[in-house]
């Protein structure tokens, strides 16, 4: 709600002071994930350097990647996933960075610094990262959490009352990391079992839907796959519900902002990359969006619940069985919808 | 200008002599639909038709080659353990369920539309357009905001489950939302409209003398509806039907909010190919299936319409 009448007020301030923006400092138009950039943060970076800044949400990186491979979109900054920014990369899609003319890239935190999907950040900086787990309503059930079981084997006081975030990819590396795969494998074998397995347990999913937040503090849903942020501000409601880290192996995702090519306002864009990467700024998104950031220091600007959160602040015991998540190669992808349609036939 | 050539033209509609000019100036007048037509839909649908013979790319997108394994994946799959080819069984019940969530939505919405524009339409003329303009209102509303209202009112905790509870006629909240239940009464509230509209405007030329005739001669009110009313209105009917069957059959919010996602509806299954499944000659060719199975809906339609026209002027 708050980004819309931003972003509206912006639109018509725009509008009608067109002439005044263009003499204060300029445009920056920012395509990012829906409900995933502080307004407070807009509106200080806003104050302190007279740029008017318009957001923009996308629901998925597929959309956001086809939209700006389409061209014509106007945007300067977009923000994808890991497993999606060598995409963007190859496709020529994103500028090279250079640590000189955003200094606190120095400020990215160690972990973060040299990434797979980005050796040495010459492309992108740190937005966001943060888990895909399961949830778990603890007053219904009050066993052992952190396992896939808790959707793919489900205990009797769970049945009917599990629902699954409609993410392919990572639903299906889950339980081929379940029966004992690796993420994006061909092993036929594997597959074969991860199939079963789904077909089994999807008698006893009630839906496979994406925001279910009240769903799960109202208790309409008791427990299911889901991102540590949103459980997070789901048990804020219902102190029931807690977060589990499957011990088979669960994925760990960063979003990460980038300046796109052909953007209209790169030496903004550039200031805003800068802003971001300042602790006292990430910690805004990090308290807005609910994940953490990967920014050096901003803890100490952090809400404390947030410092102390279950769901942020991984334990050293479920670090192991986390992965990366990698964008599978076509075949597997090709094998793994031919699976998908057939458990939603 | 155009006001100045009208006005010479809407005089002189009645004089055969006028009647060349005036379809020659009636094609100018539909030219500007035309090209909007042309351009933002046969257009776009010719790209849809290439892609669909090109191979998907790695990472979305297509490689200009020519292939023909996206129609091959519409029918056909491959068995991804021992390679023997089936027929696509699972896009079949995929469609299967399409079509009959389509019918079964013109069924109930027919069903609930024909007493609406009923009490309309026999209204006194000056309130007709006071109940005409309610009818519309849920078009102000934008269609995600209008589910997920309908989300709020039947969800376990929601208005008509509490209602129950308190008044003690339930003691645990019924199951509605993500179920089959909750998908027709999505698809039935959206597209109600759509049927009562064209219905009131067959029966407002309803002549009700006809009506007294039939019951004149002893028809029973059964009677008088079956054969009178019914098939004077059936225009309306067949009108309704293609309004609502149309868009029914590709309707992708109302299953996916109401429905919970749980089995995929064709819209919902050419999405999968676009997004996450990465195979857009796949969702280019099972796009133009639906629109194949559209266009086959329409000529039956046609045909059915078409039929007692004849006879009437043969």
């Amino acid at each position: 709600m708050r980004t819309t009448r931003l972003m509206l007020a912006a639109g018509a301030l725009a509008a009608s002071t067109a002439m005044a923006a263009a003499q204060d400092g300029g445009q920056l138009n920012i395509y990012n994930w829906g409900n995933y950039t502080s307004p407070e943060m807009i509106e200080k970076f806003e104050e302190e350097t007279g740029i008017t800044v318009t957001v923009t949400d996308f629901d998925s990186n597929d959309t956001a990647l086809t939209r700006i491979r389409a061209g014509g979109h106007g945007f300067d900054i977009v923000v994808p996933s890991n497993n999606y920014v060598p995409i963007w990369v190859e496709a020529g899609l994103l500028q090279e960075l250079d640590p000189e003319e955003i200094p606190n890239m120095a400020n990215i935190a160690e972990r973060w610094r040299d990434v797979p999907w980005d050796p040495n950040r010459t492309h992108t900086v740190p937005w966001q990262w943060g888990t895909t787990g399961v949830i778990v309503n603890t007053s219904v059930y009050e066993g052992d959490i952190d396992t896939s079981a808790i959707f793919l084997d489900p205990p009797d006081e769970l049945k009917g009352k599990i629902n699954v975030i409609p993410e392919m990819t990572d639903v299906m590396n889950m339980t081929v990391r379940y029966v004992g795969g690796e993420q994006c494998t061909e092993d036929r074998d594997i597959l074969r079992q991860a199939r079963d397995k789904l077909v089994e347990a999807k008698q006893h999913w009630i839906a496979l839907d994406y925001g279910t937040v009240d769903a799960y503090a109202a208790g309409d849903i008791a427990a299911g796959v889901y991102w540590n942020g949103a459980s997070m501000r789901a048990r804020l409601q219902n102190e029931d519900l807690a977060y589990g880290y499957p011990k088979e192996g669960y994925p760990i995702w960063m979003d990460s902002a980038a300046i796109l090519t052909d953007a209209q306002n790169t030496e903004n864009a550039k200031k805003f990359l800068n802003f971001v990467l300042e602790p006292e700024n990430a910690a805004m998104i990090s308290e807005f969006a609910r994940y953490a950031n990967g920014v050096e220091g901003s803890d100490e600007f952090m809400p404390e619940d947030m410092t102390t959160a279950p769901e942020i602040v991984v334990a050293p015991e479920h670090e192991e069985a986390a992965y990366f998540s990698v964008t599978c190669p076509a075949e597997t992808q090709q094998l793994y919808t031919q699976i998908w349609t057939e458990l939603l036939r | 200008m155009s006001a100045v050539e009208l006005a010479p033209h809407g005089a002189d509609t009645d004089k055969p002599k006028a009647a060349r000019g005036d379809i020659a100036w009636r094609w100018w007048l539909v030219t500007p639909a035309l090209i909007v037509l042309l351009l933002a839909a046969s257009g776009p649908l010719l790209i849809v038709l290439v892609y669909s013979f090109l191979e998907p790319g790695s990472f979305g997108g297509v490689v200009w080659n020519f292939s023909t394994e996206g129609w091959f994946q519409v029918f056909f799959t491959r068995d991804i353990f021992d390679e023997t080819v089936a027929p696509a069984t699972a896009h079949l019940d995929i469609f299967w369920r399409s079509i009959k969530l389509a019918l079964y939505t013109t069924l109930i919405t027919a069903i609930l539309g024909f007493p609406t524009a009923w009490f309309i339409a026999t209204r006194a003329p000056d309130v007709r357009p006071i109940w005409l303009f309610l009818v519309t209102i849920p078009f102000w509303t934008n269609l995600v905001i209008r589910t997920f209202a309908i989300q709020e009112v039947i969800r376990n905790e929601g208005l008509v489950n509490n209602i129950l509870m308190t008044l003690g006629i339930t003691s645990a909240p019924i199951q509605m939302l993500f179920t089959d239940f909750a998908i027709l009464l999505g698809m039935a509230y959206v597209f109600l409209p759509l049927m009562v509209l064209p219905l009131y405007a067959s029966m407002e030329k309803l002549d009700f003398k006809l009506l007294e005739a039939g019951y004149d001669l002893y028809a029973t009110r059964l009677k008088v509806l079956w054969h009178i009313v019914l098939p004077l209105v059936k225009p309306g009917f067949i009108a309704g039907s293609i309004l609502v069957f149309i868009p029914a059959i590709g309707a992708y919010v109302t299953p996916r909010i109401l429905g919970g996602g749980r089995n995929l509806m064709l819209g919902n299954l050419i999405e999968l190919q676009f997004g996450q499944g990465r195979n857009w000659p796949l969702g280019s060719a099972l796009a133009l299936t639906l629109l194949v199975i559209v266009v086959i809906a329409l000529l039956f339609y046609i045909r059915s319409t078409a039929q007692p026209e004849g006879r009437r002027h043969g």
